[in-house]
């Protein structure tokens, strides 16, 4: 049995290491990211919703939790990540109809996604800012 | 077992223990959650700077509760449909994935329900 212990250098199939990124390949990563960050930012909708079921003081305590500069990064972070993954999401769907899958429309389409993304959440806090009036 | 048919042998044999379901599941609520998260952003952009009282009565509001229900429900299964692929690929030790997806589940029941609980509350109670 020894020597059927031996280590033996075997050849591994390439991963994401080897290869430089791509556009859609990164898009594909950020897909992923962003929904496993959706996931636990669920809390902050749960903890915003039960905060405005249980009373005033309450709310206001999870409302300035959101105020506070680091709040505001974290809700920030937070609405990108979900324009990506929705901008991302429509994709896939534009390609399970098996259409988009020429090279160039699939580096275009990565392109929107994350273009997009940023755009939409400029605009989205641009929006609420004007609405309420500044920072 | 000569007369079964290949299907009938794999099945439930995947890592999942089903098929297209999982799929079709996290298809279908993609397409809703479009339609539900655009409407969750219009609600807090209106919602912006609001106090209270405001936050509550608009929360409590009928032809807002029940798109946010409708949100809750369609974004809890379709986040817990994608944490399970996540864990599927990465954890491969039989019973770590098994608790894995145990917790997946119980974490997004819990998370919907507080999310459930307080929208009705707001609708219905004091």
């Amino acid at each position: 049995m020894a020597e059927a212990r031996q280590t033996v250098e075997r050849p591994l199939s390439p991963h994401l290491s080897i290869y430089s990124p791509l556009i859609n390949m990164v898009m594909s990563i950020l897909h992923r990211l962003t929904g496993g960050a959706l996931y636990f930012g669920t809390l902050l909708l749960a903890a915003w919703l039960i905060a405005a079921a249980m009373g005033e003081a309450q709310f206001d305590f999870v409302n300035a939790l959101f105020a506070h500069p680091i709040g505001k990064l974290i809700l920030f972070g937070y609405t990108w990540a979900l324009c990506h993954h929705m901008l991302g999401g429509m994709r896939h769907l534009i390609w399970d109809t098996g259409r988009g899958f020429a090279i160039w429309q699939i580096n275009a389409l990565s392109w929107l996604t994350i273009i997009g993304s940023v755009v939409l959440t400029l605009t989205i806090w641009a929006v609420g800012l004007m609405l309420r009036g500044g920072l | 077992m000569a007369y079964r048919t290949p299907l009938a042998r794999v099945r439930g044999l995947g890592s999942a223990k089903e098929g297209a379901e999982h799929f079709w599941r996290q298809r279908l609520t993609a397409v809703a959650n479009i339609f539900l998260i655009s409407f969750l952003v219009w609600l807090l952009l209106t919602l912006a700077g609001a106090d209270y009282a405001t936050v509550k009565r608009t929360l409590g509001k009928p032809h807002i509760a029940i798109p946010l229900l409708l949100l809750v429900l369609s974004g809890l299964v379709h986040m817990r449909l994608g944490m399970q692929t996540i864990i599927e690929d990465y954890v491969h030790s039989e019973g770590r994935k098994v608790a894995a997806l145990m917790l997946n589940s119980f974490f997004a029941f819990v998370v919907g329900l507080v999310c459930v609980f307080a929208v009705l509350k707001l609708s219905f109670g004091a």
